[in-house]
């Protein structure tokens, strides 16, 4: 896929993204960045946003809309999901439940993030191999990443969501590119957290270039 | 610079609902906004008061909605336009200014925003401010989308300024949450100077006192407005028709179910058999222009949030016009076709418009749907919502928890709102034994005290957040120390209002743009107040739980016990580890441990892993926030916390 273009060439319209993950994880801003590079002149995006009590370690989900016909809702209609883009692994089956397909594909950071249920005992965690391979059988093309050990890596975990941005341009799935992430985050960012971001971006990009 | 106000009209820019309204209002020339927080609502005033400098506006978070009410209607009164913002149960406790307002009437433009949480996703309600509207009598507004979002706030300033009444523009959570491309208008250069005529001829509505005295002329008056409001509304932009000029169906709508509604009718196919007529003004409804589309069919289907305000207004110009557009069939919410309660989404009103038209709809092939609910059913287990890792609640209800059950009289918690209302939940290990409105817990602590004259003896304890305490707790602390009430009330001040985003209130020494202001005490205001009050860090939980105990037997009017520890999230917490904690692996008794395991059965901080196979416990180190309170529960020592530099 060419990386810099001038025409935008979405695979579909509408294109229905799901990017989801556990509060405090970074999802609203993520579904800021990636609808701001979407945000081309002849398409429209919509973005619905879970926020407010369910950021307190609930399941949290951004439905990120593009069309080149007009705004379209906030929620995305069962199983009509094109893309899930998961920050936590369980969270991706529960999205894939309500909105998945046998077309469906799903990038997903493998970090677990244990609900308070299986800290107690009353619930029990997958194992990933279970895990991955649940979501396997219900997408059509799957990218699993280890985003937040990355951003460990990098002294902070709240990269993972960049490194997963960064991630999904390599996978080639949409028209993104670096150029187009530098614009965004120059104007949602402060000047001195371009660079971090920018190295998160770059390292996303590897680890799916590493696990093809 | 804020990105609200950097761009330019025609620019087209991806913004949030709140966003949209906070621009519409700067395009309307706003110079006052006030507002109490409240999600869906708050990112509204945020983002004005981020710009205030700039645009030379006065921002502010209110003590409370009904102050924030006065504040803006004293701009409008002195000639400016203002803005008043707050969620859907906000316009209760502003209700009674409210009335009287809509009686004497407005000068400067008025707007207020109440934006209300279908489904209460952040809320314990799922109030209808559109009530409002129509019991006190002004125009409503309901945007559609983002676009709309923006431009109804101008047009309701101009119709407020008209007509000399508020005029309500009402959102909801989807559209206040969601984000979409916006293009702009321009930013006004004009900056009006405040001065309020009060000495003209009584009646005078725009030199005289302003007052809903005489009551009959004020009234009058009122009614007036809103038929003229009706009659304005008749050419509104804002109300459109898309569809075959002969529908099966009239799909009535507004708000965020119009884009509800036309993704059903894609998803469906069925463009060629459904016409929407989307309002945008919902009352006063224009009643020609609803004459003119109820001819084009006789089946109509109302779709909206909640309870059937539209469809029942609707029917009402139905009766009044039957002469003209014949006998109807409804569907909606009053004959079970739509749910009256819950948020509305695509699959609501495409299972509506199944039933309505006859036809049938599978969302996904019946073998997927099968397999991926199995795998959901193993897979994803349910995610609680919990307080945050570092949260300080979590330690005050901990010790709350404790002190109850050692001192064994079945005490029991009236709870209030805010972050700390999650201890209903079990990462708060159901503390709370009722919820109900902002101030609501110690209030009815006030009243459980007094029943010692029935031979009640039950220990009451109240919790209150700090930014609650200035808002609504304040007088119902006055009631229980006037009437002696036997009661605890436990302030839970974490320093700011934290479950909205971290706004400050009165007892913060700063205000809404960032400005020193002066600070009030909780603990000097309960004092001179005549309560007993006491102070404690709540992460020292051997001494928060004694206290308690002692607070509880001791005779006498209400106490207080202020536990006074900063949110985790705060801008001057978040990230900041004050300990790094460790599991002595050798020390940890996982499973034999004679306590049961307190850390992750009973505690269970999500900083915390309960290691199934290894049958101990570990930290998580991405999740923990370094306070140091887990350390305190583990019997054997085997959580241990080290200071970090």
């Amino acid at each position: 896929m060419s990386l810099d273009h001038g025409k935008t060439a979405m695979p579909a319209d509408p294109y229905n993204i799901i990017i989801t993950g556990v509060g405090g994880q970074g999802n609203v801003l993520a579904s800021r960045v990636l609808g701001n590079m979407l945000l081309a002149d002849d398409l429209h995006v919509t973005i619905g946003e879970t926020f407010g009590a369910s950021q307190r370690g609930g399941s949290v989900m951004s439905h990120l809309r593009v069309s080149a016909k007009s705004h379209l809702a906030p929620q995305i209609p069962r199983g009509q999901a094109h893309l899930v883009i998961s920050l936590e692994p369980t969270e991706a089956l529960r999205v894939l439940k309500d909105y998945g397909n046998p077309e469906v594909c799903v990038l997903c950071n493998m970090r677990p993030i244990h609900a308070i249920g299986v800290i107690s005992g009353e619930a029990r965690y997958p194992e990933p191999e279970e895990l991955k391979q649940w979501i396997r059988a219900l997408s059509r093309k799957v990218w699993f990443v280890n985003a937040t050990e990355a951003a460990l890596a990098m002294g902070n975990p709240i990269f993972g969501n960049i490194l997963l941005m960064g991630a999904l341009a390599a996978t080639g799935v949409l028209p993104l590119d670096r150029g187009g992430f530098k614009r965004v985050m120059h104007r949602m960012m402060p000047g001195d957290k371009m660079a971090p971001n920018l190295e998160a971006f770059d390292k996303g990009r590897l680890l799916v270039n590493g696990s093809l | 610079m804020s990105h609200l106000i950097e761009g330019r009209a025609g620019d087209r820019r991806l913004l949030m609902g709140n966003e949209a309204i906070a621009r519409g209002a700067l395009e309307a020339g706003i110079r006052v906004a006030a507002g109490y927080p409240g999600t869906p609502s708050s990112e509204i005033i945020e983002n004005l008061a981020r710009v205030a400098e700039q645009r030379r506006l006065y921002v502010e978070w209110s003590v409370n909605e009904k102050v924030a009410l006065e504040v803006a209607a004293a701009a409008s009164f002195a000639g400016l336009r203002a803005l008043c913002v707050m969620k859907q149960n906000g316009v209760n406790v502003a209700s009674d200014f409210l009335l009287h307002l809509a009686g004497s009437g407005t000068r400067g433009g008025l707007v207020l925003v109440p934006c209300d949480d279908p489904g209460a996703l952040s809320s314990v309600n799922e109030g209808e401010s559109r009530h409002f509207a129509r019991m006190i009598e002004i125009p409503l507004l309901e945007p559609a989308d983002f676009q709309e979002a923006k431009d109804m706030i101008p047009y309701a300033f101009a119709l407020s300024e008209q007509l000399r009444t508020l005029v309500m523009v009402r959102s909801v959570t989807r559209l206040s949450h969601a984000s979409g491309d916006v293009v702009l208008g321009a930013l006004p250069a004009s900056a009006p100077q405040a001065f309020f005529k009060h000495d003209g001829f009584i009646l005078d509505l725009m030199e005289g006192p302003m007052l809903s005295s005489p009551v009959d002329y004020k009234h009058g008056l009122q009614q007036e407005r809103i038929r003229q409001a009706a009659e304005q509304f008749e050419s509104a932009p804002f109300n459109t028709y898309s569809g075959p000029q002969r529908p099966e169906v009239l799909l009535i709508t507004c708000s965020a179910c119009f884009l509800y509604s036309l993704e059903a009718i894609r998803v469906l196919g069925v463009a060629e058999r459904v016409g929407v007529l989307k309002l945008g003004t919902t009352w006063p409804l224009p009643s020609m222009l609803l004459e003119k589309y109820l001819r084009l069919s006789d089946t109509v289907l109302v779709v909206e949030e909640v309870i059937p305000f539209l469809e029942e207004n609707v029917k009402l110009v139905a009766a009044e016009r039957a002469a003209a557009v014949g006998i109807k069939t409804f569907y909606g919410k009053r004959d079970g076709t739509l749910p009256a309660t819950g948020e509305m989404n695509p699959d609501r009103v495409i299972e509506a418009l199944t039933k309505v038209l006859g036809i049938s709809h599978a969302a996904m092939p019946a073998d997927y749907a099968e397999k991926a609910l199995e795998s959901a059913f193993f897979g994803a287990p349910p995610r609680d919502w919990t307080f945050c890792p570092g949260c300080p609640h979590r330690a005050s209800f901990w010790s709350i928890r404790s002190a109850l059950q050692m001192d064994d009289r079945q005490g029991f918690v009236c709870g209030d709102i805010g972050c700390y209302s999650l201890a209903m939940l079990p990462t708060g290990f159901n503390s709370l034994s009722t919820l109900h409105a902002m101030g609501s817990g110690t209030g009815l602590a006030s009243g459980f005290g007094m029943l010692n004259k029935f031979d009640m003896h039950q220990p009451v304890l109240a919790v209150s957040g700090d930014s609650t305490f200035f808002h609504a707790v304040m007088p119902a602390l006055a009631n229980a120390v006037h009437h002696r009430a036997p009661i605890t009330l436990v302030v839970l001040d974490n320093s700011g209002t934290a479950m909205t985003g971290f706004q400050p209130h009165p007892g913060l020494a700063v205000d809404a743009a960032g400005k020193s202001v002066q600070a009030l005490d909780i603990v000097r205001i309960c004092e001179a107040m005549g309560a007993e009050v006491t102070q404690c860090d709540p992460f020292d939980l051997a001494l928060t739980q004694q206290t308690l105990l002692d607070l509880m037997a001791s005779a006498g009017g209400p106490k207080v016990l202020v536990l006074k520890q900063i949110c985790a999230l705060s801008p001057e917490k978040k990230g900041k580890k004050q300990y790094r904690m460790t599991i002595d692996a050798d020390r940890c008794r996982g499973e034999q441990c004679g306590c049961n395991r307190l850390c992750t059965r009973v505690f269970k901080c999500p900083g915390l892993i309960w290691d199934a196979a290894a049958k101990a416990t570990r930290i998580d180190e991405v999740i923990c926030a370094g306070c140091g309170v887990c350390a305190s529960i583990c019997p054997v020592g085997a959580i241990q916390k080290e200071a970090v530099a």
